[in-house]
């Protein structure tokens, strides 16, 4: 009864997908004159700790929490879920090289509910115990402090770590066996390729910088996209009509912030299929998507509403939402 | 002691055996997927206990028409009347053929049943008004397990011991 092992989970999620937030929901939102009645909605319906802080940020912040509470405590096997956990790991790493190289402490810059939480890392940047960290990070952990201690390049820096992270999700996706999980690490190593293409043209950065910095995956031709990218923008929408990222272009030629969006719908668009399995991690890994791109949803129109942004300019950035 | 007449009366009790055997793990392992799946729900919505555990028991039918089955045969070659009847092993072999449909079909529909019973569990977490649709579909395959203790019930009951 191999087939049968997440039965339970997904049961479970499902009676969780009735607390999500609906398109309608959000429209509430967005209907709401101040940041403050906003935030009181989604206190309302149940966000945050009642006996907690209600400011914006750790309400948000314990939202995440729980969503990886639910999935910790539900997944048989943690190991599946390596590619949404691998970014925060990545992060840690990048913030303690450059706490170590800078010697200064910034409170917060570190996410704590990874396998190794900021202070860790931070000691084994410091005490160089490279070995500790898993696979083939503990490389590019060495080569990025000596880097940064070297040139004092911090761009470098970031750019070695990023496509380290790329390339470790990849291979995560490509270990976790879970055909929805390798598709989902594979388009997002392929929508950060385009995105660093279209900054890289923006920013009239080199094809080496270009190609040090994207990771190969199987959707995208990185080379192809390079020479896009050289050529113009107008070329990198061009080349994406012919990818299974077609509908990016037009995005692109919108906006970054509409290709962003284009980004999040998408993978939005391709989890709903997962509503209808129940024996598979598809639901679990759709739940923790959809949860993510909830908070996201929230913290823009929260953020937008403090700042005093037009309506337009938040509808632009609402995603789709995934019941 | 002969042998031979003595194999008789061992093939209809494996008959029996059979009949109870696996429509019983059918049904244990079909109300155990489901019974998984209750439980994911119940986890987060204790008020949709009743309605998951109706559809959490619809698997559990094939274990009581193997029992059934079973039973008719024990009281047809007098296991259970006491005077235990003298079988031919041509009608042990008939009974533990009679005995086979409810015995395979109940294993295989119980587990397929449970399946479905858990995806209906999932209907049942998102829209509970949906009852009564959520129900029909591991009803479904109930249709074959019926059919199944139909030709049982009526092959066991034919034969002439």
């Amino acid at each position: 009864m191999g087939n049968t092992k997440y039965t339970y989970a997904v049961a479970r999620i499902r009676a969780l997908e009735v607390s999500l937030f609906s398109d309608a929901v959000i429209g509430q939102l967005m209907a709401s004159r101040t940041a403050e009645e906003a935030l009181r909605l989604v206190r309302e319906k149940g966000w945050g700790d009642p006996s907690g802080s209600g400011d914006m940020d750790s309400v948000l912040k314990r939202e995440e929490e729980k969503t990886w509470e639910v999935i910790r405590d539900v997944a048989p096997d943690m190991g599946v879920f390596d590619v949404l956990s691998l970014p925060k790991l990545y992060h840690n790493l990048k913030a303690a090289v450059k706490e170590v190289c800078t010697e200064k402490r910034t409170p917060g810059i570190f996410y704590d509910d990874c396998e190794i939480p900021g202070e860790e890392m931070l000691r084994i940047i410091e005490n160089r115990e490279f070995s500790r960290l898993p696979g083939s990070m503990g490389r590019v952990a060495e080569e990025a402090l000596e880097t940064l201690l070297h040139t004092r390049d911090g761009q470098l820096c970031d750019v070695l770590i990023d496509r380290a992270a790329l390339e470790a999700i990849f291979e995560a996706g490509k270990r976790s066996g879970e055909p929805v999980i390798e598709d989902y690490a594979d388009t997002t190593v392929a929508i950060a390729d385009i995105k660093i293409a279209v900054r890289s043209r923006k920013t009239g950065k080199s094809a080496d910088f270009m190609r040090s910095a994207m990771a190969e995956c199987g959707s995208i031709n990185r080379e192809q996209l390079i020479r896009a990218a050289l050529a113009g923008e107008e070329e990198i929408a061009r080349y994406l009509e012919g990818t299974s990222y077609a509908g990016g272009a037009d995005a692109l030629r919108e906006s970054p912030s509409a290709f962003e969006r284009w980004c999040d719908n998408r993978m939005t668009e391709t989890m709903k299929a997962q509503k209808y399995e129940t024996f598979s991690v598809g639901p679990l890994l759709a739940y923790l998507l959809a949860r993510e791109n909830e908070i996201k949803t929230v913290r823009i129109i929260l953020t937008g509403k403090q700042n005093g942004f037009p309506e337009d300019a938040l509808r632009e950035r609402i995603r789709e939402m995934y019941v | 002691m002969n042998i031979l007449s003595d194999l008789g009366i061992v093939y209809a009790l494996l008959g029996a055996a059979v009949a109870v055997l696996f429509a019983g793990c059918g049904s244990a392992i079909g109300v155990g997927i489901a019974g998984q799946a209750a439980s994911g729900v119940v986890t987060e919505d204790p008020s949709k206990f009743a309605k998951v555990l109706i559809i959490q028991l619809l698997p559990g039918t094939q274990g009581l028409y193997g029992l059934l089955v079973g039973f008719i045969t024990l009281s047809k070659i007098g296991i259970l009347g006491g005077g235990v009847a003298d079988v031919s092993v041509t009608t042990g072999l008939l009974i533990l053929a009679a005995c086979l449909p409810i015995g395979i079909v109940g294993l295989l529909s119980g587990i397929s049943q449970g399946k479905t019973a858990a995806a209906a569990i999932g209907i049942v977490a998102k829209k509970p008004e949906q009852f009564g649709k959520a129900m029909l579909f591991p009803a479904m395959v109930e249709t074959y397990a019926i059919l199944a203790l139909l030709v049982s019930f009526l092959a066991v009951n034919g034969i002439q011991v």
